[in-house]
């Protein structure tokens, strides 16, 4: 008895039953928010692709991993692979064994055995694959974000800007910290302008991550200057009881950088000033 | 008039973005202005990392409260951790256990303007409320 010929011969059959299968049972909670066109091509596209790896064993598998790519990108839930699995396990036994017109009972325990054998390594490679595909996703997201985390920008001689945007949480305080220090000796400044407009909540653990940043800028012999601070997180800040009074804070990344400018004893100087002499030749004719 | 409007749970550090972003949209559908939703996102932040730091897991939770003509939120943060020792010092301003700026539990006091809190060796419950204006 070979069962995985009787499947084999008789797949459109069974794929038949299998998608009908799908269509009306539990499924139905996952991709109720679908379109049933494309719930239906996608049913299909499983079937297809199982059908061909039993069909060709080994070589097959890379459909079964594009298959598994898929339902990730499309953001369907694991359970749709595996209840479709499932049901694809349960309609093969039933056919099989009416096929057989048997009864006996070693002989259906041996069909569920090779039905068995066939499915789980499928199911196995396609929960890894599904798996996988969400750690990847993952683990690209985290590094982007740890690409914008903490840049850090030298604006003029001795004036460097940091601008903080989003949450900070324990791993982003830690790489603030190191690229602010290294940044400091490496581009000799004297003033850092840390720029918080794009932190949505400044909780006692942010203030204490930035107050430990200010110290530590200050043991290298640079000043921290706090800047972008909204006036609700000033209130919050406030409330919170928190003393920022060690560095000086300014509302905004302009004022900051004045103040930054005054202490390195720089000035910026508009380059076009004939336009100014000749308003004040206008003023002086307008007096007279 | 109650109810509960949404709850998070919180086992890791991200967790505790979502239990915020959940209140700043409580607190934007009840009508809060700018500032108290600045206020009652720092609480929340504040309690979702006390649970996250010294217990396994725990719970936010949202409630409307009404107290004609005021509505308010109420805050709930409830976890089954090994409960706070000392009460008195946990609520006096720099008294940490954890390196911190100890201004987390006495600062949500200040920023809410209600405030409750239940600790013995079963869990810790922190009750909060913030009156809309």
């Amino acid at each position: 008895m070979n069962v995985k010929e009787v499947v084999l011969e008789n797949s459109d059959q069974l794929i038949d039953r299998w998608i009908s299968q799908l269509e009306n049972d539990s499924l139905q909670d996952y991709t109720s928010t679908i379109s049933g066109d494309m719930v239906e091509q996608m049913n299909k596209e499983f079937a297809e692709v199982v059908m061909q790896s039993l069909k060709e064993e080994n070589n097959q598998l890379e459909a079964l991993d594009q298959f598994a790519e898929k339902v990730v990108n499309l953001g369907w839930p694991f359970g749709y692979i595996a209840e479709g699995l499932q049901a694809f396990r349960t309609e093969s036994t039933k056919f099989v064994l009416d096929q057989l017109e048997t009864d006996k009972k070693d002989e259906f325990v041996e069909v569920m055995e090779r039905v068995n054998n066939w499915i789980d390594p499928l199911k196995i490679r396609l929960m890894n694959q599904y798996s996988t595909n969400w750690n990847n996703i993952l683990s690209m997201q985290k590094l982007a974000l740890e690409e914008l985390s903490a840049p850090l920008i030298p604006v003029m001689d001795e004036i460097t800007v940091m601008p903080l945007v989003g949450t900070i949480d324990t791993d982003r305080a830690k790489l603030i910290m190191e690229n602010l220090l290294n940044g400091v000796v490496k581009n000799r400044t004297d003033v850092v302008l840390i720029d918080i407009t794009g932190v949505p909540v400044v909780d006692t653990m942010v203030a204490h991550h930035i107050i430990q940043a200010a110290e530590a800028v200050r043991l290298l012999g640079a000043t921290c200057i706090l800047v972008g601070i909204r006036p609700e997180i000033a209130q919050t800040i406030v409330n919170l009881g928190i003393d920022l009074s060690q560095f000086p804070t300014k509302s905004s990344l302009k004022k900051g950088f004045e103040t930054a400018l005054q202490m390195t004893e720089q000035q910026i100087v508009s380059k076009d000033s004939r336009s100014e002499d000749i308003e004040e030749i206008l003023d002086s004719v307008g007096k007279e | 008039m109650k109810g509960t409007l949404s709850s998070v749970v919180i086992k890791q550090e991200w967790d505790i973005v979502g239990a915020r972003q959940a209140g700043r949209q409580v607190s934007q559908d009840l009508g809060f202005g700018s500032v108290d939703q600045a206020r009652i996102a720092t609480a929340i932040s504040e309690l979702a990392r006390n649970i996250y730091l010294y217990t396994e897991e725990g719970e936010i939770t949202f409630e409307e409260v009404r107290d004609i003509p005021k509505v308010g939120l109420k805050i709930i943060a409830q976890d089954q951790g090994p409960g706070i020792k000392d009460l008195s010092a946990v609520m006096r301003d720099g008294y940490s256990t954890s390196g911190g700026l100890g201004a987390g539990l006495p600062g949500v006091k200040r920023l809410m303007d209600h405030f409750d809190l239940e600790s013995d060796e079963n869990g810790t419950k922190v009750t909060a409320i913030k009156w809309a204006r």
